[in-house]
């Protein structure tokens, strides 16, 4: 098939499911709007599972290099001959990955869904909301202009409001989407200048001639060069996108908002909260890393903030009690581990194992983490609570989902031959060779991630007796997903990653040395035994263990009291202070203009109202006096 | 001999449809068809769908009438505009035409006014301009008296026939002027001789004055909210969308074709008056309470925003003009098809009266609410686009910006009254005092359409292309 139409078949028909279902069948045919999306779902993914082919193993590859390719790029919104925004794709080996990931991903959970969320009030909207998600997603990373990838970017954010809204009634559900909408716009506030500045820097708006343009030497000597506060515009620029991807991908301290977000429906939290929405970030740097790379700076604070948001949240992962919970900070903890491999990406030691690594545990990521969520779902789906010291020895009754989240938990380990072991393994070997220190608090955390991922599967699947033995697991619809999911995790570390990804093009040879994988494998199985010995059987060991580390125990329980930090910064300092002074000068002053100014037009409205008199004569009389007016003041 | 007649007939394709169906309206009334209302109300809708489907066919020959009459792509195009904009009037007088003794008669007359302006548009001779614009306007008198139990209308028809013979007295002695400086009634051998002089002044003034008479720019539109006032709701529509349109892409073609070589004063004509018109139209939509004058003083200043691209180079003029002249039509009749159903049904003419119309039938308050929104021009709506490239147009001269913003000012003036009646109509205290709202098919149909309209006519910019690249060949 013509890639052209393809592509443009892949994207829009999500499109059509949102506009189905929203206006026309989502409220009066409910049932028929779920399996409308997810038919679509199948025939997109089909679709993706085609460009992935061909792409990679058929027109792809020009002289050994995985060439990009454009086959769309019309003119959108031209405002003028320098200034005009085209609606283009790109067809590169990144988005084609991450176009198959969505895919897959979404799939899985529109058939999932179709259980989970049955009988729920706006089933169809759920559907409706899930395709303009989906369409969203595909867009974001098919842009090939940064304006419509902005444009994306903001309609995965609306899409994602709705959803962890859906529940609106519940007024966590809907404080959550406002906090989720408020955090990431805040942050995207920092990439609109951002890519303002990258435009005013390259004249365009074209990603691909704007990373052509930056990274040629003449503009670096030129504009980039202009300096604030001590540092380039490029590098400022280079900080401002990165601050949108920190938003978007919960990075410290912006990480706040994706806890919360847990309101939402579990499928939604696998799809958009731990597979897809949430690595846009480290997608939007992937596709600007050359430009990234033109400074060491930036890639460094990226690489730092990584790690260190990867430890905080491994952290306090260790101490909640919410299932999704633990798993939303395990997804900000496993993109931390994301951004720091992007910020350790080397072209000397090892060229570009950072790239590759951070997009191959991208890639993994998305599978076994929304694996655990919809794990997680069918779990709540089943005992109808998110608590996990309320379950205990479901491993019977669940038999499938405990092997799902038994492999779940092994991947996100790093445990071999899990998927994750894989791209973990090449996430530390680079950041070994480029910072070794950045590599001990990878370790470290590589040691927390197991601990308490082994903490939630004891607690949930041993630990007590269970509690009602009429408990049961869903129907085909809730397994077969997990099942696909569970080969997925099996299979996708296996294959040859740097072959397909790489930041040149070049097929690169992923490391993997015995001798090298031996301490972070065996300190994951520390973790693991950790564990055991505290939460395999029920005691009372962890609480008196929690009891003895009290203070710090209830500050990490407490997320370091970031959420109350930043209540205090905006009520008592943003609100108190700034807000009421605004609002003072916008009552005493600005109001009070405008109602002058009104107060004016009104009574010269009125002044005037004679001119309308209603007699013919007059009107004629005003004609002719228009036109001597006219002609006088010509002659004078 | 038929292939050559043809061959000739071809360009005027669009105006023989008319003719056909005024012919025929004519012979059936004449020979008692008056039974079967419901049927014609379906073919002329046919037929003005088919006139507006010709103006695409590819212009090949292009001239008639040795040459007094030329057709471009534009021309075909807009022509095109104003069949669709009758088309949609139409539709929404769906349930007054239905039960009204006279629908023939609106009928022959609305397409004999069409005629007149399909001439108009492709004229090249004052002549044939002038007698276009005559057809236009006449129908239009009888028209307005068409709500014939009211002395309102009858006062409204006496007003406008008055105030037409009057401009037209001062169009046409601006034109026998023009003939008197060239020797010429064609507009290329005009164009030819006109220099800047204090005669070829005040014969451009004159014919310029009674050309804005028709597109009511201040101080020449008195006559306007008297009129729409008291004409029957739908010739209103026809009035604010159909006539305007017309006579403002004939000023364009006037203005940057004949009048070219007087760029630097009618450029500071246009600054004035555009700027007075937004003014004046502004301040007294401000406080009008009956729905039909305030679209009267706010298609005022919509005509306004229109004189600001004027102040570009013809061709983004043209486009955006045209541009903003299709979206102006969407928005213009989603509001008025509102009205026009809400005043056939109850007949309430009063914002006022509009009260709790959202509880009622929200249907037909999101219409009149994205029609507003596209009037006032907020962004997702087309009206932003539209306004959007008026003003880059006019902006073209730097030395103009500081007016043009005096005029952007305007907006937030607007931006009042175009919300103030949103907010009326969702209002949730008052209950809207009528029975059940079921809309008719076609009513629903026109509603669809102009909401479609409004969303994509914005955001496809390939319309805004393709209208610059009829601009581009017209030109």
């Amino acid at each position: 098939m013509n890639e052209g139409l393809l592509v443009i078949l892949l994207l829009f028909l999500p499109l059509v499911t949102f506009v189905v279902n929203r206006l026309f069948i989502g409220k009066k045919w409910p049932v028929l709007s779920g399996y409308l999306a997810t038919l679509i779902l199948i025939i997109t993914t089909l679709l993706s599972v085609v460009l992935a082919w061909q792409y990679y193993f058929e027109y792809g590859k020009i002289n050994g290099t995985y060439a990009l390719f454009i086959p769309i790029d019309e003119p959108w919104l031209s405002f003028s001959n320098s200034l005009s925004i085209n609606f283009t794709i790109l067809v590169d080996a990144l988005s084609v990955m991450m176009v198959l990931v969505v895919n897959i991903v979404s799939l899985m959970v529109h058939i999932f869904s179709l259980a989970y969320m049955k009988g729920e009030d706006r089933y169809g909207y759920y559907y409706a909301y899930l395709g303009l998600f989906t369409f969203a997603m595909l867009g974001l990373v098919l842009s090939g202009n940064i304006f419509e990838l902005f444009i994306f970017w903001e309609l995965v954010g609306i899409s994602s409001y709705l959803l962890i809204g859906f529940y609106y009634t519940k007024p966590e559900a809907v404080a959550a989407a406002k906090k989720a909408f408020i955090v990431t716009r805040f942050a995207d506030f920092g990439f609109l200048i951002g890519i303002l500045l990258l435009g005013s820097l390259s004249n365009q708006f074209d990603i691909v001639q704007m990373v052509g343009s930056l990274t040629s030497q003449q503009t670096l000597t030129q504009g980039a060069g202009t300096s604030f506060i001590g540092l380039s515009a490029l590098t400022w620029a280079c900080l401002l996108l990165f601050m949108g991807a920190a938003g978007k991908s919960a990075m410290f301290p912006l990480h706040i908002w994706l806890p919360d977000a847990m309101e939402g429906p579990t499928p939604v939290s696998a799809l958009i909260h731990a597979a897809t929405m949430v690595v846009a970030g480290v997608f939007l740097i992937a596709r600007f890393f050359p430009i990234f790379q033109l400074d060491g700076t930036v890639l460094t604070i990226v690489g730092i903030v990584g790690a260190f948001t990867a430890f905080f949240a491994a952290i306090i992962a260790c101490t909640q009690t919410d299932i999704k919970r633990v798993l939303a900070f395990s997804t900000i903890s496993q993109i931390g581990y994301m951004m720091l491999a992007l910020g350790v990406d080397d072209n000397i030691l090892n060229p570009h194992l950072g790239y590759t690594a951070a997009l191959f545990h991208l890639f993994t990521h998305a599978f076994f983490k929304s694996l655990l969520f919809l794990c997680a779902g069918a779990i709540i789906h089943a005992v109808h609570t998110n608590n996990m010291l309320e379950m205990g020895g479901l491993r019977k009754l669940l038999p499938v989902t405990h092997i799902g989240f038994l492999v779940g938990c092994l991947a996100i380990a790093g445990v071999p031959p899990f998927s994750g072991f894989f791209s973990k393994e090449a996430i530390l070997f680079a950041a070994y060779q480029q910072h070794k220190w950045l590599y001990a608090v990878a370790l470290v955390t590589a040691f927390i991630t197991s601990f308490y991922m082994f903490r939630l599967y004891f607690s949930i699947f041993w630990n007590k007796p269970v509690k009602n033995e009429h408990t049961h697991e869903g129907n085909w619809l809730i397994k077969l997903p997990l099942l696909i999911l569970i080969a997925l995790v099996i299979v996708t570390g296996f294959i040859p990653f740097g072959n397909f990804i790489s930041a040149n093009g070049k097929p690169l040879l992923l490391p993997m040395h015995i001798g090298f994988s031996v301490i972070p494998v065996l300190l994951a199985l520390l973790g693991i035994v950790y564990a055991a010995i505290l939460y395999f059987k029920e005691s009372n060991v962890p609480a008196s263990l929690e009891n003895s580390f009290g203070l710090v125990y209830s500050t990490v329980k407490h997320k370091f009291y970031i959420d109350e930090l930043y209540q205090f910064i905006t009520h008592k300092i943003i609100f108190n202070g700034i807000g009421n002074a605004s609002a003072w000068i916008d009552k005493q002053v600005i109001d009070k203009l405008v109602n002058v100014s009104a107060g004016i037009t009104f009574s010269f409205s009125i002044a005037i109202k004679k001119l309308q008199s209603g007699k013919v004569q007059q009107y004629l009389l005003i004609f002719i006096v228009g036109i001597l007016c006219l002609f006088v003041l010509f002659l004078v | 001999m038929i292939y050559y007649l043809l061959h000739n007939l071809l360009p005027f394709k669009q105006e023989l449809l008319l003719l056909l169906g005024i012919f025929i309206l004519l012979l059936t009334q004449i020979f008692g068809g008056k039974q079967h209302t419901e049927w014609t109300l379906q073919w002329v809708n046919l037929l003005l769908l088919i006139i507006v489907l010709a103006g695409f066919w590819p212009v090949g020959y292009n001239s008639a009438f040795s040459n007094m009459y030329q057709l471009t792509s534009l021309n075909a195009f807009e022509k095109s505009v104003l069949a669709f904009a009758a088309y949609i009037i139409s539709l929404q007088g769906y349930n007054w035409l239905q039960r009204f003794e006279h629908t023939y008669e609106f009928y022959v007359l609305v397409l004999s006014s069409l005629l007149g302006m399909f001439c108009m548009l492709s004229s090249t001779n004052f002549l044939f301009f002038y007698i276009g614009l005559e057809l236009s306007t006449l129908p239009l008198a009888l028209l307005v008296n068409f709500q014939l139990n009211k002395k309102q209308s009858s006062e409204a028809a006496f007003k406008f026939i008055m105030s037409a013979a009057f401009a037209s007295a001062i169009l046409l002695l601006g034109i026998s002027f023009l003939y008197g400086l060239s020797g010429s009634l064609n507009f290329n051998a005009v164009a030819a001789k006109l220099i800047l002089n204090p005669f070829s002044l005040v014969a451009f003034l004159l014919f310029l004055a009674g050309v804005l008479f028709k597109v009511s720019v201040v101080p020449f539109h008195l006559w306007t909210a008297d009129v729409y006032e008291g004409a029957p709701i739908s010739v209103t529509a026809f009035l604010s969308v159909v006539s305007k349109a017309s006579v403002l892409f004939v000023l364009l073609n006037l203005l940057f074709k004949v009048f070219y070589h007087l760029q630097s004063v009618w450029h500071i004509v246009m600054l004035i008056l555009l700027l007075v018109t937004i003014v004046i139209g502004n301040l007294f939509a401000l406080r009008q309470e009956n729905f039909k004058r305030f679209m009267a003083f706010s298609s005022i200043t919509q005509v306004g925003f229109i004189l600001v691209a004027f102040l570009g180079n013809a061709y983004n003029a043209s486009t955006a003009v045209v541009y903003f002249l299709v979206i102006y039509l969407f928005s213009n009749l989603a509001v008025f098809g509102v009205i026009t159903y809400v005043e056939n049904a109850f007949d309430k003419q009063n914002i006022n009266e509009f009260k709790g119309l959202y509880k009622k039938n929200k249907f037909l308050s999101w219409v009149l609410l994205i029609g507003l929104f596209s009037l006032a021009g907020i962004p997702p709506t087309a009206g932003f686009f539209g306004k959007f490239f008026l003003i880059m147009s006019g902006s073209e001269n730097l030395n103009y910006i500081p007016w043009i913003t005096l005029a952007a000012v305007n907006l937030i003036i607007s931006l009042y009254y175009y919300l103030r009646v949103a907010i009326v109509v969702f209002d949730n205290n008052v209950e809207f005092d009528a029975p059940t709202i079921a809309i008719p098919q076609p009513i629903k149909l026109s509603f669809i359409i102009c909401i479609v309209g409004i969303l994509i006519t914005g955001v496809g910019s390939w319309i805004y292309h393709y209208i610059y690249s009829l601009t581009a060949a017209a030109f």
